[in-house]
């Protein structure tokens, strides 16, 4: 613990205002988001404690706001706040699982092609060659679109969540897989990587060893980066209905649903969920932007 | 140079023309939210496709401004004998594609619309066979005493046995099996308007049919000369494109965005009832339910749990927030336009949580029980909306109610296997006769036409199927006397639990006068574009 705080990164850290600022609204999302059953005022997925004449409620500022309800309500009669809150527990879970997906792939992917090179190395950069081409989005919205044709709509609802997850962490793989890849063919030629060879250790291991934890910065600025579009890619999917079932909503979601009512005055249903997901996307790029920075040594 | 002067000439010639056009052009750019998914005459008794085919084709008996019958195609009809009913030709009619209408085109249609690929046997359910008697007259006979035929008949659209049969389409279209014919993607009707152009999902265009009958009626002033259909499923995109002048009628504007409709510049709302009635139906008839906690026995069975759920709904909040005031709250199967209607029998069972939670514990359910309520999310005004609040309402008197809402073909298929415990519906009765609603909703399932078609939920009662029976043959005071009796029935009963009727909306620019019609099918004949 000690020897964190008196490295190069905790200096850099505390040395930058806006990062401090936001790493503090970051955790303050994460920990209302992993928190919301103990802190949110309300739960919005109990059904028993819905009020329907609470709905279209506006802001505890507007003419008829009601401090029960600080944001405001839905056209269910749901607190604002506690659905934004449960909301982006969705959100954060889908981000986190993703990235952890698209990374354990990724450099997997990119040590082995890195490592053992040739026609692995041909092949597997083709194909995240080819991928690289379709915007990520996309090929989230067919690898969702294949799964929900193939299943039927009862298991499709109940998987949803990891159909998400899995479609959001495939079409990011490449991105980890060619750092690792790049990074992992200037190790290989390095002594320590030689010695191992000459001793007689398999090159499994060789890999996971030796090279992994020599190229693991840069995955870490990546994996940073890429929450912030894990989460964002989450909310467009669920934003055009294919993402999270609506039993569970996301912020995408919420953003849909209040969505319909933007015309009619009731802007909060939709602006406080936008807003939200504004607030964590932006804080975690931050972070990351910091993160790069941080450990690029060509700007020390 | 002679040639520049030609070119000169040519053009002021056309520039005159355009202008002319411009002058006369009455065209209306219609969007609703759905797409007809067929325009057979016969195969789909679905609002979306008969809204536009009604511009199309005649009936025999059209209805009018008030959906009063009046004479179409036909120019009298008379009940010659108790089983035959004779009706007299309109003279001198075409289709669009040049046909002259005649008696064999009418016992043409009647026989298509009694084939098995109809959609349509509700209304011609009593009927036997049609006969030509001469080149003007034709006789109906049933196969028993119908005293709503002519009602009935309003439905069924004229088509021409000469262009069916050269494009073999002589019966209709089996939508089920989505067969493709002729019929699919044209028509030949004798209407006020005629197809040119047809898109499915994209536009379908109908130009004036300068030729058609009524234009020449007294009283009618209808100027439209082309009509622009425009399915646009989006809410949001449908309002904007009215009010950014990019299309001029919308059918069904979504309720939240009416005041804003309303205050906006040159745009105007229409307000009518809809003659369509939304109630849950539930499962009386199986031992156990299906998607229930419950077993071995089925708690819907009982008449108190059934009344729990009534009890339970507070329909006044839902007329509220969720309607935004634009429904009619009814203990009622139909609306008052629709004949049969008794006001002392539209009484709701009063909303009275307490009450709901003690007749759920005499049930036997102290504890509540678990529940899927099937719904639709695309067919009805907020239909999820409502399921979603009556799920809240239940889970506040301990009946625990999954909510699963579907598009409509999933809908419709799923409730029509009988593959469900409890659902919502909302019921249109196109004949404005109570015994379209009890025959297709209420009465026991027995395979002959019409009985019990829709009754997913299985109700069954001797009395009612009795009464049912003395509707289809009886008239005046006694036929009265029995819907009277079976809509105490239905009170006491309790097979569904009646929300409220639809209102309808319709937004326009403020340039249209169009009369609005309960059946929500606009009929732009009547409309008048200044």
């Amino acid at each position: 613990m000690r020897a964190f705080f008196q490295s190069d990164l905790w200096w850099s850290f505390t040395r930058s205002p806006v990062t401090v600022a936001s790493a503090i609204v970051a955790f303050i999302c994460i920990a209302g988001a992993v928190l919301a059953p103990v802190l949110a005022p309300h739960n919005p997925f109990d059904l028993a404690s819905l009020q329907l004449m609470d709905a279209f409620k506006p802001p505890v500022w507007g003419s008829e706001g009601d401090a029960t309800y600080p944001l405001g309500t839905d056209d269910q009669g749901r607190d604002m706040l506690s659905a934004i809150m449960y909301g982006a527990r969705v959100s954060l879970l889908v981000g986190f699982c993703a990235v952890i997906f698209s990374t354990t792939l990724g450099v997997a992917l990119g040590l082995l092609a890195g490592y053992l090179g040739g026609k692995v190395d041909a092949v597997l950069m083709r194909i995240a060659d080819i991928q690289l081409t379709f915007p990520s989005i996309l090929v989230a919205l067919l690898v969702d679109g294949v799964v929900r044709a193939a299943l039927p709509r009862e298991t499709h609802d109940q998987i949803a969540l990891f159909v998400v997850i899995f479609a959001i962490g495939i079409s990011n793989w490449p991105q980890f897989a060619r750092t690792v890849r790049g990074s992992t063919l200037v190790e290989r030629n390095k002594e320590y990587v030689q010695a191992a060879r000459v001793i007689g250790l398999p090159s499994l291991k060789i890999m996971a060893q030796h090279v992994l934890p020599n190229v693991m910065s840069p995955v870490l600025v990546i994996a940073t980066l890429n929450l912030g579009f894990a989460i964002l890619a989450e909310a467009t999917l669920s934003f055009l209905g294919v993402g999270v079932p609506p039993t569970q909503p996301s912020l995408g979601t919420l953003i849909r649903i209040g969505n319909d009512f933007l015309f009619s005055g009731e802007w909060w249903i939709t602006i406080f969920p936008g807003v939200a997901l504004i607030i964590m996307v932006l804080s975690v790029n931050l972070l990351g932007d910091w993160l790069r920075d941080a450990l690029n040594p060509k700007l020390r | 140079m002679m040639r520049r002067m030609m070119l000169a000439a040519a053009m002021l010639l056309g520039l005159g023309m355009a202008a002319d056009a411009l002058a006369q052009a009455r065209v209306v750019r219609w969007a609703a939210s759905g797409d007809p998914n067929t325009l057979d005459p016969h195969s789909q008794n679905v609002g979306t496709v008969s809204m536009v085919l009604r511009q199309i084709y005649d009936p025999l008996i059209a209805r009018n401004q008030r959906l009063g019958l009046e004479p179409g195609l036909a120019l009298s009809w008379t009940q010659v004998e108790p089983n035959r009913w004779r009706f007299v030709l309109r003279q001198g009619v075409k289709f669009h594609e040049g046909e002259d209408f005649s008696a064999e085109d009418v016992v043409f249609s009647i026989t298509r619309a009694l084939a098995p690929t109809s959609n349509f046997g509700i209304f011609v359910d009593t009927i036997e066979r049609a006969e030509a008697v001469d080149r003007f007259t034709v006789d109906i006979v049933t196969k028993t005493v119908d005293p709503i035929l002519p009602n009935k008949l309003a439905s069924i659209f004229m088509v021409s046995k000469g262009w069916s049969e050269r494009h073999n389409a002589t019966r209709p279209q089996n939508t089920r099996q989505r067969e493709e014919m002729h019929t699919v993607r044209n028509t030949n009707g004798t209407g006020a308007f005629r197809m040119t152009a047809r898109e499915p999902d994209v536009r379908t265009v109908l130009s004036r049919n300068p030729d058609w009958w009524g234009w020449r009626e007294a009283g009618n002033v209808g100027n439209v000369t082309e009509i622009q259909f425009r399915p646009i499923a989006s809410d949001a995109t449908r309002v904007a494109a009215l009010l950014s002048g990019e299309v001029d009628f919308v059918l069904d504007p979504p309720i939240q965005d009416l005041n804003r409709l309303r205050n906006a510049p040159n745009t105007r709302v229409v307000e009518g009832p809809e003659v369509r009635t939304l109630f849950i139906a539930m499962d009386t008839f199986r031992d156990e339910l299906l998607y229930s906690d419950v077993r071995g026995r089925n708690p819907l069975r009982d008449l108190r749990v059934r009344q729990a759920l009534y009890h339970a709904i507070d329909i006044a909040a839902i007329q509220r927030t969720i309607m935004r005031g634009q429904s009619v709250p009814t203990g009622t199967l139909f609306p008052e336009q629709v004949q049969g209607f008794v006001r002392e029998e539209d009484v709701r069972l009063p909303f009275d949580a307490a009450r709901a939670r003690a007749l759920l514990a005499e049930a036997g359910y102290p504890k509540g029980f678990e529940i899927t309520l099937d719904c639709s999310n695309n067919r009805y005004v907020n239909d999820e909306q409502i399921c979603q609040a009556i799920a809240a309402m239940w889970a506040r008197v301990g009946v625990r109610t999954r909510l699963n809402s579907m598009p409509i073909a999933p809908f419709f298929a799923k409730i029509q296997r009988d593959d469900t415990s409890i659902f919502m519906l909302g019921w249109g009765v196109p004949t404005l006769d109570g015994l379209y609603s009890f025959q297709s909703l209420l009465a026991t399932r027995n395979g002959a036409q019409g009985d019990g078609i829709w009754n997913h939920g299985r109700y069954s009662n001797p009395q009612m199927d009795a009464l049912v029976q003395r509707m289809k043959t009886q008239q005046g005071a006694e036929r009265q006397a029995a819907m009277r009796e079976a809509l105490r029935l239905y009170r006491e009963d309790v097979p569904h639990i009646p929300l409220h009727h639809q209102v309808v909306p319709w937004a326009m620019r403020s340039n249209i006068q169009m009369p609005h019609m309960a059946n929500n099918e606009p009929q732009f004949r009547w409309a008048v574009v200044n």
